[in-house]
Formats: C-alpha cells, sequence, structure tokens
C-alpha cells in the first residue's frame, strides 16, 4: 500500500481497496515533480552476529512537496533505520527510493554524499555542531563541502542563521548558546544549502518543553514558507505539530494519518 | 572542500590542541634538526676544505713524493699493502735525483714531520709537530716569520741545530717572554730559538701553530728520521700544467734512478691536493651518511607519533566525522582533512626543527672548531621531508577515518 499525501488521500479513505488506490500509485510513482520522496518496497535488514534482524520490512511512503510529516513508533519500530535510508545514511537491501526524483536506493557512497549535501538538511536531537566552531563556522560547513567560495558562504550562513533569529549570535560558539539557540544554529545549518527536505531526528528530544515548542514554531514557519520537512518522534505532542503523522510499528506503516484523525486517536486535545 | 579550507581546518585544530600537537610534531622536529645540524656542518667543512684546507695544509699548486700513496687513514688494502710494505725508503739520494731533474721554476723542498716532545726549564713538556725541511718550506708554504727569522740556505748546508717555532710553542714554553735565541729541546736535543711562525690558526680543531721546524740536516733529521730517509719532497708549480710536467718529471727520474723496469708500477707515491680532496669528499660522504642515519630513525619515529596522535584524534573525533559525512562530506574530503592535519603537523615541526637546527649549527661552530654552513637545498629538502612524514603517517588513520559509516559515527560518544 502507498501512503500518499493528505491532500490526495482525501478521496480515498484509509484501508480502502480497488483500482483508485492503483490510480494513486500510479501518480505517486512519477517521482520527482511534485512528489519528493516516494519508496516502494523499502526494505533494511541487518546481521547481528549471524541473526537477521528485519528492521524495515517493505515500506511504501510517499510525501509531497511542502508537506510537514512525522514519523512516529516505538523503539524497535524501525522509524530510526527508515530515516537513516531517507537522508541517504544509509541504503536499502531491496526496494527504492526516489529523492526529489533521484533514484538514491542504487547510488555511490560519493554520490549519496553529493545528495546529502545538496538535497537534505539534518537536524539532530543531540544538535551535532563542532564544538569548537562558531555559530557561523558550522552554517557554513555543509557550503565548504559543496565547494561554495568563503565570501559567499559567510553571506548565505550569515542568512540563515537571520532566519532563524541567531543574526547577532553568529559568532558564538556552542557552548556559549542555550539549547534552544543550538537547535537553531544546527536548523539553520540544515537550511543553508536549500535542501528538498529538512529532516529532523526527535528535535525536541534534548529540550525542555517551552523551549520545544519555540523549535516547532520554527518548524511551523518554515513548513509555512514552503519548506518540506519530515520529524523523526516518539513524543505524540511533539508529532501533533505536524500535518501529517505515519507510525510505524514492527518494520511496516501502522498507520498514516491527518493531524487531526491522529489526535483524535491518541486522545490528544487541540493545542 | 578546497585545498585552503583544509589547511585552514588543519591550523584550527592543531591551535585548539596545542599541547598535543607540540608533543606530535616533538619527534619530526628533533629528525629535521640533526638532519640540518649534520648536513650544515658537512657542508661547512666542505666548504672550509675547499678554501683553507688546501692552502694551509697541503699548499696550492703543489705535489709531493713519499713512499706512499694515500694521505689519511685506511691506507692501502690486500695486496697493496704487502707492495707497499715492501717499499723501499725514500732517500737522500732519490730526492737529490729528482730536484737535480726539476725546472728552476719549480721549487722544492725536503719535509719530514712527527710529533715529538719538546720540553724547556719552567714548563711542562709538550708535543710539538716536528719538522726537519730546508728554507724553501717557509716559502712553499707560505709561513710569515712575525719575530726574528727563518733559517738560511748556509744553516741547513751547516746543519746548525736551530728552530723556528709556532704561536702555540712559543706562549707554551715562553709565556710573555721573546723566544728569540732562547733554548728549547725537542726529544732531548737542544735548539735555539730563532723565529716564530705566524698564527695558522686550526683545520678540524687541530692547532697548525704547535710547530717546530728545523733543519733537515741538524740533529731534527735524526730525530724524526732515525733511518736517515726522507718524509716527503714537496714540489712547487706556477701552475696546474706545470704540476703535471713536473709530476711526469719526478716519475721518469726516480724510476731511472731506481732502476724500475717498463711495465712495473712505480715503487713511490705522488700525491697532489686532488687525492687529499677525494679524502676529505670519501670522509664527507661517509659523513653524511652516518649524519642522517640517525636523523632519519627519529623521522621514522616521528612518523609513527603522528600516526598515532592522528589515529587517536580520528577515535575521539568519530562523531565529528559523523556530522561532516551527515552534511555532504565525501571520503575523499574526510581523507584529505586528516592527511593535510598530520601534513601541516609535521610541516610545522619541520619549520621549527629547522630554526632548532640553524641554530644547532651556529652553536656548534661557535663552541668546537667544526665550522658549518647552512645549504639551502637541505631547508627545502626538510620542508619536503616534513610534508612527506606527515602525509605517509597520515595516510593510514585518514583512511580509517574516511570509511567510517556515517551512522555508526553519528551515535557514538
Amino acid at each position: 500500500m502507498i501512503h500518499g499525501p493528505i491532500d490526495v488521500m482525501e478521496e480515498i479513505p484509509l484501508g480502502s481497496t480497488g483500482e483508485r488506490r492503483a490510480a494513486v500509485t500510479t501518480a505517486g510513482a512519477a517521482p520527482g515533480k511534485d512528489w519528493v520522496i516516494v519508496t516502494r518496497q523499502l526494505k533494511r535488514e541487518y546481521d547481528m552476529g549471524g541473526e537477521i534482524v528485519r528492521a524495515l520490512r517493505g515500506v511504501d511512503l510517499a510525501i509531497l512537496r511542502n508537506e510537514y510529516v512525522a514519523i512516529m513508533g516505538p523503539s524497535g519500530s524501525g522509524k530510526s533505520t527508515l530515516m537513516n535510508l531517507i537522508g541517504c545514511l544509509d541504503t536499502p537491501n531491496a526496494g527504492e527510493y526516489w529523492l526529489n526524483g533521484l533514484q538514491v536506493s542504487t547510488m555511490s557512497e560519493d554520490e549519496l554524499a553529493r545528495v546529502r549535501n545538496q538535497e537534505i538538511g539534518f537536524v539532530f536531537q543531540t544538535f551535532n555542531l563542532l564544538p569548537r566552531a562558531s555559530a557561523l563556522q558550522n552554517v557554513e560547513l555543509p557550503l565548504v563541502y559543496a565547494g561554495i567560495p568563503a565570501d559567499e558562504r559567510k553571506r548565505r550562513a550569515a542568512e540563515a542563521l537571520d532566519r532563524v533569529q541567531l543574526g547577532q549570535r553568529m559568532h558564538h560558539r556552542p557552548n556559549e548558546l542555550s539549547g534552544g539557540q543550538r537547535q537553531r544554529v544546527a536548523i539553520a545549518r540544515a537550511l543553508v544549502n536549500r535542501p528538498s527536505i529538512l529532516l529532523a531526528d526527535e528535535p525536541t528530544g534534548n529540550l525542555d518543553s517551552q523551549t520545544s515548542e519555540e523549535i516547532m514554531r520554527v518548524f511551523e514557519e518554515l513548513s509555512q514558507q514552503g519548506q518540506t520537512v519530515v520529524m523523526v518522534t516518539h513524543e505524540p505532542d511533539i508529532a501533533a505539530h505536524a500535518r501529517r503523522v505515519v507510525v510505524l510499528r514492527d518494520g511496516v506503516i501502522a498507520s498514516d494519518e491527518r493531524r487531526e484523525q491522529f489526535m483524535q486517536r491518541v486522545g490528544l486535545a487541540y493545542a | 572542500m578546497k585545498a585552503r579550507d583544509a589547511v585552514l581546518l588543519a591550523l584550527a585544530q592543531l591551535r585548539v590542541q596545542k599541547l598535543k600537537s607540540a608533543f606530535t610534531l616533538l619527534g619530526v622536529m628533533i629528525g629535521v634538526m640533526f638532519l640540518i645540524a649534520v648536513v650544515s656542518i658537512v657542508e661547512g667543512m666542505g666548504k672550509y676544505v675547499e678554501e683553507d684546507f688546501a692552502g694551509r695544509l697541503i699548499g696550492t699548486n703543489t705535489f709531493t713524493l713519499r713512499r706512499f700513496d694515500n694521505v689519511g687513514p685506511g691506507g692501502q688494502r690486500g695486496s697493496s699493502a704487502r707492495e707497499a710494505r715492501r717499499r723501499p725508503l725514500l732517500r737522500m739520494t732519490d730526492v737529490q735525483a729528482v730536484r737535480a731533474s726539476l725546472p728552476a721554476s719549480m721549487p722544492s723542498t725536503i719535509a719530514s714531520e712527527t710529533f715529538k716532545y719538546a720540553s724547556a726549564p719552567g714548563a711542562r713538556p709538550r708535543q710539538v709537530q716536528a719538522v726537519a725541511t730546508d728554507a724553501n718550506y717557509f716559502v712553499i708554504k707560505k709561513f710569515a716569520i712575525t719575530q726574528g727569522r727563518a733559517f738560511t740556505d748556509q744553516e741547513v748546508r751547516a746543519g746548525t741545530p736551530v728552530l723556528v717555532i709556532g704561536v702555540e710553542v712559543a706562549e707554551h714554553f715562553f709565556p710573555g717572554l721573546n723566544p728569540e735565541g732562547r733554548q728549547l729541546r725537542i726529544a732531548g736535543v737542544p735548539f735555539t730559538v730563532i723565529g716564530v711562525v705566524e698564527k695558522q690558526g686550526t683545520v678540524f680543531g687541530f692547532s697548525l701553530d704547535r710547530l717546530a721546524i728545523a733543519p733537515h740536516t741538524s740533529p731534527m733529521g735524526r730525530i724524526i728520521r732515525p733511518m736517515r730517509d726522507v718524509g716527503s719532497l714537496i714540489v712547487q708549480g706556477a701552475d696546474r700544467a706545470s704540476l703535471t710536467d713536473g709530476m711526469e718529471l719526478t716519475r721518469s727520474t726516480l724510476r731511472a734512478v731506481r732502476g724500475i723496469r717498463a711495465g712495473e708500477p712505480d715503487n713511490f707515491g705522488l700525491v697532489t691536493q686532488d687525492a687529499a680532496f677525494g679524502f676529505i669528499n670519501q670522509l664527507k660522504g661517509r659523513l653524511v651518511l652516518f649524519g642522517t642515519a640517525l636523523p632519519a630513525i627519529s623521522l621514522v619515529v616521528g612518523a609513527m607519533v603522528i600516526m598515532n596522535i592522528m589515529l587517536v584524534a580520528v577515535a575521539e573525533r568519530t562523531r565529528e566525522i559523523g556530522v561532516r559525512k551527515a552534511l555532504g562530506a565525501k571520503r575523499s574530503d574526510i581523507m584529505a582533512q586528516f592527511l593535510v592535519e598530520a601534513a601541516t603537523l609535521s610541516t610545522i615541526g619541520a619549520m621549527i626543527g629547522i630554526a632548532c637546527g640553524i641554530a644547532l649549527a651556529a652553536l656548534i661552530a661557535a663552541v668546537t672548531p667544526l665550522p658549518a654552513a647552512v645549504a639551502p637545498w637541505s631547508i627545502a629538502a626538510a620542508i619536503v621531508t616534513g610534508a612527506g612524514v606527515g602525509i605517509v603517517a597520515g595516510i593510514y588513520p585518514a583512511s580509517r577515518a574516511s570509511k567510517l559509516d556515517p551512522i555508526a559515527a553519528l551515535r557514538s560518544e
């Protein structure tokens, strides 16, 4: 089953069968254009000392440009594996993955590095800023690997920091910044190469609830500006900030709902 | 990633880990330092030999007739050694025949030398360089007399026991006194000092001012050459061409006098400055070999230290590598980063080593009699060596870093 975007799926009730889904499948199978992410029967197995762990057992997922998707699931559900695959840090054992019209499932390591650089902006739970580099230098990093000259790098990095309201603190080091500020530097770094998707892994996991809300507001703004956001989280109230929630269980998609449906199902009140 | 970015990154990394970096580059630094110092000393020696040694120790445009061919240690080996022992002594009759055959434009001097104890009342006996010669010796050796006079042909003919001494001998036996007319015993035989030779300085730390020169006809001849033979005949020519002619003349004369048949080898030695240079060059070659072997070991150790430190750095910065990879660093970018870091580290070590090496060479030149001249090529070689050591030492750690799995690297603490 291909899980299409909510806008399309509105005409296709979840769990329905028949030709209409097949039509969506064909529509969704046109990777590129409006479809930023299309996966088909994505499988990933790990060999843990002779024992085969099937982390992903065939995931079909399609994400439209400008969607804001949360991927949820308990630990061991395969959500980290899916995120690594989406983030081009890992390659599947079987299945296809199209990112922004590029079939990345068969790419070499260096091609993947280029795709990570150009198409994906990572935001990590632990921020992963280089401790000895200033905020500006951290944001410059993806541009360094893109081969952008120093002057333009500085200008674009400063712009990205302005976008997350950290223009005043660009020469501070991570240890001189609060947790929320650090995560905003990380977001600026993720955005600086104008990626197809912003891929956030538990972006609020190391933040208090107030700061979490602040970061969620940044995500919301970016989404409204047209940025595609994919966020992996295990917290339902964080997932509820996204407009679409995909839940993984045992390496397959267990549910794929609009925010409203999800909130209703898990009993969350509207904020 | 551009090269400039890689170097700037490496420098930034070295700045944040000053102490570790300092220890890391110590090995390369010491290696390069000794390399520079040794090469400087060897170079300096070469220069010294070319500029000073020839004129002062051998004399310019001269050749020497001796019993044996070689200057310096080593001597003949094997069958030629046995042959050399059978050689006849250089007799006064040989020398006189040769002198008679040489044209007037080629002055010559009989010179026999050895170290003998000298003594005078009121001073400890001391070894001096005793020379038995004739009046030409001062001319050919360009020995100027600063006090008193040299001996004359008449004194040589008469065998008068007169003595011309070096500055050091004068200062040792007659401190603060005018040595002229005073008595100095050589090997117990009394001589009268008539002059002092101008200060000659040192060659490789050997003083040239411990001279005691007397006519070869005086008791000095017997003291130095109890067999009554001649140590050497030094012949001077106007230029190289006349020197070659003179040597041929000497050879044919002596072969005739000694009745050597055609085809038989000479049983005497004719030595030129070139032979002496040859010996010095041989010595230089050995010095360079041994002198660079030691720093080379130090460089190998330095490379191992750098490799270790870089491996530690890769382990410590695993997460950073993961982050860089996630942000789009290719294998080659990570490889370049660590290679450049290792190369920068060791090049800085090499540059400090060069500075220390120059200082060490200067210190050695100042404290010891060994001369030192820093060769520009050795500085270039040291920098290239430094960078090379870093790159070689960095390959393995850099390759390890570049092959890290980004997911595992991101998860590491």
